[in-house]
């Protein structure tokens, strides 16, 4: 056995049905004092359905749950904090407008007992320092970088002196040295004999840090392994239900013209700080250009100029050879710019429409969508089921609302109205964050397919081997500035980290 | 020369004390109940409610304090109808906030029918020894009734409780992301509904000023678009206790600047001079909301917005 031999929790039968879908179909979990355990499954498999019974915000609709050998009740998210459960939930629960502190204390105190601000910031650096998760107690959420922010979830959870901690999908978001960090922080909690359920799509990662997974598949639990039995291979098997295969992504020989080229471009953030300084590169036929760089270092601007939808303070844009910098955001898209936000649910979907209504949003006027000023149903909805096929989407129907889909199954939704617009330059941000195995192989072969027609494709992620699997060439922005831009074949994972971290090409080579 | 300014300027600014005390006990509640998420646009209802019961209760009883518990009683209870629709049945909360205007006129008008004509007790202007001898400040602020003594009171206790306190944090934390104060066990439903029922409460009180300190009798609609003006205040105050004192009171400054010209009889169509303090509105509004952009301060993010904990 592995860790103490004591049941944290025992999940059993736990259905939870949504309009539609079985969510979690009868499923059988146990959790041991001490362990690292893995829930493993494909988008929409149930995952955070599972977890989030488990927190009291879904009530399942049968099974039990006994924590600690003694059967509960978890009527709602306090009966399960009171049981020492804490999560960080994929999307994160924090107050951007509240500081780390206030974040951390919120739900503590009752009434009017006054929140005692220094007492508290005193103790959330101790447990910083204890389990070795830096964060600026004082700082406000919105100034915290996205694995900063994750932190403070983490110290949120350890400051109710929680045993169980939940954690979806944490690594996500991070870039890789943030990713191994938290592993430390993991590795130490397990030592300290808190319990953990961490999900995961990433099978490096899951073979890494686990002692056990599970893997559910359209709701339902098809087995518990020990890690030291299985391998990536047989795990994503399990998960899928069949063979995944692994391509390699064979560049194209003969390049065409420029589709894109940035010249000298500058541009402000939303605040007004300058995000983007004297970037010039260009993109042709047939060719993948990769951004790396952690979050925040001009690659949302970067993204939105050359979509049309930030309008540079200086330097040119050009499409197709036309100039395009003072142009909006339809002419770009008229002229055959595709785009992948990476902000899936504000900029990207219509929370409240259904899919249907989502996958036209930018291609109604097109005949095909439209009868005279109205919107052709029919197609719509035919258009729909066929995409939902081809991406394998999990939802109960194609009238569904896009808010209710799984993280990565509303991932997929965008892909695969962007990938099949008609467009010659595609730009995807974070293509893959979130998809399961299959999915992210889907993805890859779909962007390499589109390069092989002769797109030319901007990919900005923060996944360093997918950059270096796909795309031809890799720039490296730090502070909205291009570090290098190096040929994918020659690149190395160690001196990309040191540009990513602000040394130009010439010192790193 | 100097003393003789003085002479004209004092009773305007506490003149505009007395008529900014209605709007700031409106403006506090309002803010409690946006800052947990939930508009209210039917202060002018809740207003009205407040100063018929706030009367009838006062006449009755012959005691206008009888009366001021009877105004905040009514408006919690009235308030209560815009808890149930938006919070537990999640309608749309202007909908909602606009029935309550339309309700809460044609409540008082037929509760008011009898009450015309009559003429109520009200609050006197009580001198508070030794501070209303404070050259100006004095007279502006510690010559006036026990309601704006009240509203001294409110104002920092509302905002010690809104920045200082486990429930002002669980409040603010409702209004912005109720699904985070959620998932820690704060309670979004008791939350809203209690801030909600306070701001009816407080809408209550500012309809009471108005009939037993402001003037001493009910005159029908007499809250005149006072309840609409704090909608704006509270975007002026920025959703704070503190700076709605401020705003309150220049607004109250625009009134009765407003009523001395027309007193005094300078030539000035008179529409005009009543347009002053909705015009002084617009203008705040547009001034706030640009320092706001650039301040990084905005309505709560959850403002208007049901929530319920299954959904996505
Ligand atoms: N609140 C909800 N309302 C309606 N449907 C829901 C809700 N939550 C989950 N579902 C549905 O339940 C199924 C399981 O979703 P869940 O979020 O648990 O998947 P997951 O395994 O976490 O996937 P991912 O890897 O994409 O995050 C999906 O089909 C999803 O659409
Ligand atoms: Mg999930």
């Amino acid at each position: 056995m592995v860790g103490g031999n004591k049941i944290a929790v025992a999940l059993s039968g736990i259905t939870k049905r949504f309009p539609g879908v079985i969510a979690n179909d009868q499923v059988d979990l146990e959790l041991l004092e001490g362990e690292i355990h893995t829930l493993l499954g494909e988008n929409g498999a149930g995952k955070s359905t599972l977890m989030n019974v488990l927190t009291g915000i879904y009530r399942p609709d049968a099974g039990t749950i006994s924590i600690w050998g003694k059967a509960v009740q978890l009527e709602n998210p306090k009966d399960a904090i009171e049981q020492g459960i804490g999560m960080v939930h994929q999307s994160f629960k924090l107050v951007p407008t509240h500081t780390v502190t206030e974040n951390i204390v919120l739900g503590l105190g009752r009434g009017l007992a006054p929140v005692k601000i220094e007492e508290a910031q005193t103790k959330v650096a101790e447990l910083s320092a204890q389990y070795g998760v830096k964060v600026d107690p004082a700082a406000y959420v919105w100034q915290l970088s996205i694995g900063e922010q994750q932190r403070v979830e983490i110290l949120k959870i350890l400051f109710r002196g929680a045993k169980i901690l939940l954690l979806d999908e944490p690594t996500a978001v991070l870039t890789p040295q943030e990713a191994d960090e938290l592993f430390v922080t993991l590795r130490s909690m397990r030592a300290k004999g808190h319990s953990i359920v961490f999900i995961s799509h990433k099978l490096d990662e899951v073979m890494a840090i686990s002692d056990r997974v599970t893997v559910l598949r359209g709701g339902k639990n098809v087995g518990t392994v020990l890690v030291k039995d299985t391998n990536p291979q047989s795990l994503s098997n399990l998960m899928v239900g069949r063979e995944i295969k692994f391509a390699t992504f064979p560049r194209k020989e003969a390049l065409g013209d420029p589709v894109l080229e940035v010249e000298g471009v500058h541009a402000l953030n939303s605040r007004g700080l300058p995000a983007l300084r004297d970037i010039t590169f260009s993109v042709a036929a047939g060719e993948i250009l990769g951004f790396a760089g952690v979050a925040g270092n001009g690659q949302q601007e970067l993204a939105e100029v050359i979509t049309g939808l930030l309008e540079p303070t200086a330097g040119s844009v050009r499409v197709n050879g036309v100039d395009m910098t003072r142009e909006s955001a339809r002419r770009f898209i008229d002229a055959g710019v595709s785009y992948v936000p990476a902000d899936r649910h504000g900029v990207a979907t219509v929370a409240d429409m259904s899919l249907s209504h989502n996958f036209v949003l930018r291609r109604y006027r097109e005949p095909k969508f439209a009868k005279g000023p109205f919107l052709n149903f029919a197609a719509a909805v035919g258009y729909a089921r066929r995409l939902i096929k081809e991406f394998n989407i999990s939802t109960p129907s194609h009238a569904t609302p896009i808010r209710s889909l799984s993280g990565g199954n509303l991932q997929k939704v965008i892909l695969a109205r962007e990938m099949t617009t008609r467009h010659r330059l595609l730009v995807v941000m974070s293509a893959t964050r979130g998809l399961d195995v299959g999915a992210t192989e889907f993805v890859r072969e779909t962007l390499n397919e589109h390069r092989h027609k002769g797109r030319a494709i901007v990919l900005i992620s923060e996944d360093l081997e997918e950059l270096l699997s796909l795309t031809n060439r890799i720039a490296v922005l730090f502070h909205g500035e291009i570090m290098g831009i190096l040929d994918a074949d020659k690149a190395e994972i160690a001196s990309l980290g040191l540009m990513m971290a602000g040394q130009a090409q010439a010192e790193v080579a | 020369m100097e003393g003789s300014l003085l002479i004209l300027v004092v009773p305007i600014l506490q003149a505009a004390v007395r008529s900014g005390t209605p709007i700031l006990f409106v403006c506090i509640g309002e803010i409690y109940a946006e800052r947990s998420g939930i508009l209210n646009v039917g202060l002018e209802g809740l207003m009205l409610v407040g100063a018929i019961a706030g009367f009838t209760a006062g006449f009755s009883a012959g005691n206008p304090v009888v009366g001021v518990f009877a105004a905040a009683i009514a408006g919690a209870l009235f308030s209560l109808i815009h808890a149930y629709v938006t919070i537990t049945l999640r309608a749309d909360q202007i909908v909602s906030g606009l029935t309550l205007t339309i309700l809460g006129t044609g409540i008082s008008g037929f509760f008011g029918k009898p009450m015309i004509g009559q003429v109520g007790p009200g609050f006197d202007q009580i001198a508070i020894p030794g501070l209303s001898k404070i050259p100006v400040l004095g007279q502006v602020l510690f010559q006036q009734d026990a309601m704006v003594y009240l509203s001294f009171v409110l104002v920092p206790i509302a905002w010690w409780v809104m920045y200082k306190t486990h429930l002002g944090l669980s409040i603010r934390s409702v209004g912005e992301n109720p699904a985070t104060a959620d998932s820690l066990g704060v309670s979004v439903t008791k939350v809203r509904y209690g801030c909600v029922l306070f701001g009816g409460a407080m809408a209550g009180l500012g309809g009471a000023y108005l009939s037993l300190a402001y003037t001493t009798m009910w005159i029908e609609q007499m809250s005149g678009g006072r309840g609409w003006i704090t909608l704006a205040l509270v975007i002026f105050a920025a959703w704070n206790p503190a700076r709605a004192m401020l705003g309150a009171y220049l607004f109250g400054g625009a009134d009765a600047l407003q009523l001395r010209i027309q007193a005094v009889g300078i030539e000035i169509p008179t529409y005009f001079l009543m347009m002053l303090p909705y015009v002084l509105t617009i203008g705040i509004l547009v001034l706030a909301s640009r320092a706001s952009l650039r301040r990084r301060i905005g309505a709560p993010a959850a403002l208007a917005l049901p929530y319920a904990r299954e959904e996505r």
